[in-house]
């Protein structure tokens, strides 16, 4: 509990990995938390079906952003079979997480379901087409 | 006289807890659920053992005795806002079901297409919602008073919306973010003339100072207990009694009904009329303790305390470097301060301050129009009532540069 504000994530809100756009991209998805007001964009580029680039954009509290910069960080080079395989509990590890109570796993999860929802295909509302 | 703060916070249990090891509890949210004296735990706790049975229509020793309780809390809270019947004054589960109850009947048998409703920028959703449900049912239209830069109505805009004889004007008496009080009295002898009724979301107002229906002179008046000290569970709609005797019904069932046939029924007199079903007999018991616990503090005192405490969170916030509180001068507001912090998300305020105890709210504290309007997504927000100190604010300012460091 207390070391919600470790280091690490700390170190990934100030010096966040993969920040950025990617235009033009392969997948573009992008979700908001309208309770607390988190948004999250992920862009990713492919080669075949591997995460070739990635970048994430957004605003959002320290768990949010730093959960979508180390989530790049872990997809960047995995097919996304290997993607979809991703779930929440290796999420809440990666982040040391495992003990956020109701209201902060869901500015954990934000990257993730970003990611999931992008690489299943689902239209997100900033799709330009 | 001064303001004996220490016998205040003996009078609330919850006070004197730990929220860690050597992290005693700062509670700066009472904005959102005030917590609750001895006097109103001990009261429901007393009727639960002693008195309980349903009420009305009882003959038994036990209904006569609830009966007598819910009944002597209406009378409470009648005289607690100067209400000149208990008949005026309606039980509902909080002030989000009173104001909806006032869009329900009297919305729905009064409004036609094309009529215009009055709400503000300033509003809680549950003083936008409603009348925006309602809006959409009727085809009502809906004009909106906006806020100003400095966290007040823009009365300017106001003036020229009454050009339209709107027919209600629903507004907040104390805004729960900026913490502006607004001008009841112009706004309701303005509406009044221009022949439009006023609905006053007093959620914020009626726990903190002295409020009278009579002098404000307006047509409704919405309000929780559980952010004045009492339970949650139960709220007031205060009405003007002839307003309340036209309105229709809200709520079909038991205790509403003067008569039932198989195919009709008559409504009972007030207040039952607007009371469906078994009511929160506890609940009101606790909030009749609670109005009693107010009034002998003294909503003046209670007043002056919080006045004196945010115009000092107000100066040593201005203090911390990228803060930026919302809302008017110490002045012009209640006990709240909502702000935010250069670089930190209010979300990661509220944690880090919670290691230390300290309880503040961050987020849109259902007013999400507002946040647009100052286009922000969220704000941290402390807010202050009888039992906080100047201490406590020493400490929330100590938390604030606790949370610069570490994002530093």
């Amino acid at each position: 509990m207390d070391d919600m504000y470790r280091e690490i994530i700390l170190d990934h809100y100030k010096n966040p990995r993969n920040r950025g756009r990617l235009e033009p991209a392969d997948i573009s998805y992008e979700d908001d938390n309208p309770l607390c007001g988190d948004r999250v964009r992920i862009d990713i580029r492919l080669e075949g079906d591997r995460v070739k680039e990635i970048a994430f954009s957004g605003q959002g509290c320290a768990i949010s952003q730093a959960s979508a910069s180390m989530l790049t960080e872990e997809v960047l080079g995995k097919t996304l079979a290997e993607v979809k395989q991703i779930d929440k509990q290796e999420v809440l590890e990666m982040m040391g997480l495992e003990q956020l109570g109701p209201t902060r796993i869901k500015c954990a999860l934000l990257s993730l379901k970003v990611l999931k929802a992008g690489v299943y295909g689902l239209k997100g509302e900033t799709d330009t087409e | 006289m001064t303001f004996d703060t220490a016998k205040i916070r003996a009078d609330f249990p919850i006070l004197s807890r730990e929220v860690r090891p050597g992290a005693p509890l700062v509670y700066l949210d009472s904005t959102a659920s005030s917590q609750k004296p001895v006097a109103v735990i001990e009261a429901m706790d007393h009727y639960y053992r002693h008195s309980h049975a349903n009420i009305h229509r009882g003959v038994h020793t036990l209904a006569e005795e609830a009966t007598a309780l819910y009944e002597s809390a209406r009378e409470k809270v009648a005289r607690f806002i100067n209400a000149n019947s208990t008949k005026e004054v309606i039980f509902t589960r909080n002030a989000t079901e009173a104001i909806n109850l006032v869009a329900n009947t009297w919305g729905r048998a009064n409004l036609r297409a094309g009529d215009v409703i009055v709400l503000t920028e300033m509003e809680h959703h549950s003083n936008l919602v409603p009348w925006q449900m309602l809006a959409a049912e009727k085809g009502a239209a809906i004009e909106i008073i906006p806020v100003t830069d400095e966290g007040e109505l823009d009365l300017s805009v106001f003036d020229s919306i009454l050009q339209k004889s709107p027919k209600i004007i629903c507004f907040t008496h104390m805004s729960n973010v900026l913490g502006t009080v607004n001008p009841v009295m112009e706004i309701a002898v303005k509406a009044h003339a221009a022949g439009a009724l006023v609905l006053v979301d007093g959620a914020q107002s009626v726990p903190h100072f002295a409020v009278d229906v009579q002098t404000l002179d307006v047509d409704f008046l919405a309000f929780s207990s559980h952010k004045m000290c009492g339970p949650t569970g139960i709220g007031v709609l205060w009405g003007r009694r002839e307003l309340l005797e036209e309105m229709p019904p809200f709520l079909g069932g038991g205790d509403m009904i003067k008569r039932v046939y198989l195919r009709e029924f008559k409504a009972a007199d007030l207040p039952n009329k607007f009371e469906a079903g078994t009511p929160a007999i506890a609940e009101g018991v606790g909030l009749g303790a609670a109005v009693e616990y107010l009034s002998s503090v003294g909503m003046k005192s209670i007043h002056q305390h919080e006045q004196a405490l945010i115009a000092d969170a107000l100066e040593r916030l201005e203090e911390v470097p990228g803060v930026k509180v919302y809302g008017p001068i110490a002045e012009r507001k209640g006990g709240v301060a909502a702000f935010t912090l250069a670089g930190v998300h209010p979300h990661d305020i509220a944690q880090i301050l919670d290691r230390d105890g300290i309880a503040v709210r961050a987020g849109h504290h259902c007013a999400m129009p507002l946040h647009d309007r100052y286009q922000i997504p969220a704000t941290a927000r402390a807010s202050f009532y009888l039992y906080n100190t100047f201490g406590e604010v020493d400490k929330l300012i100590e938390g604030l540069y606790k949370v610069k460091k570490l994002f530093g």
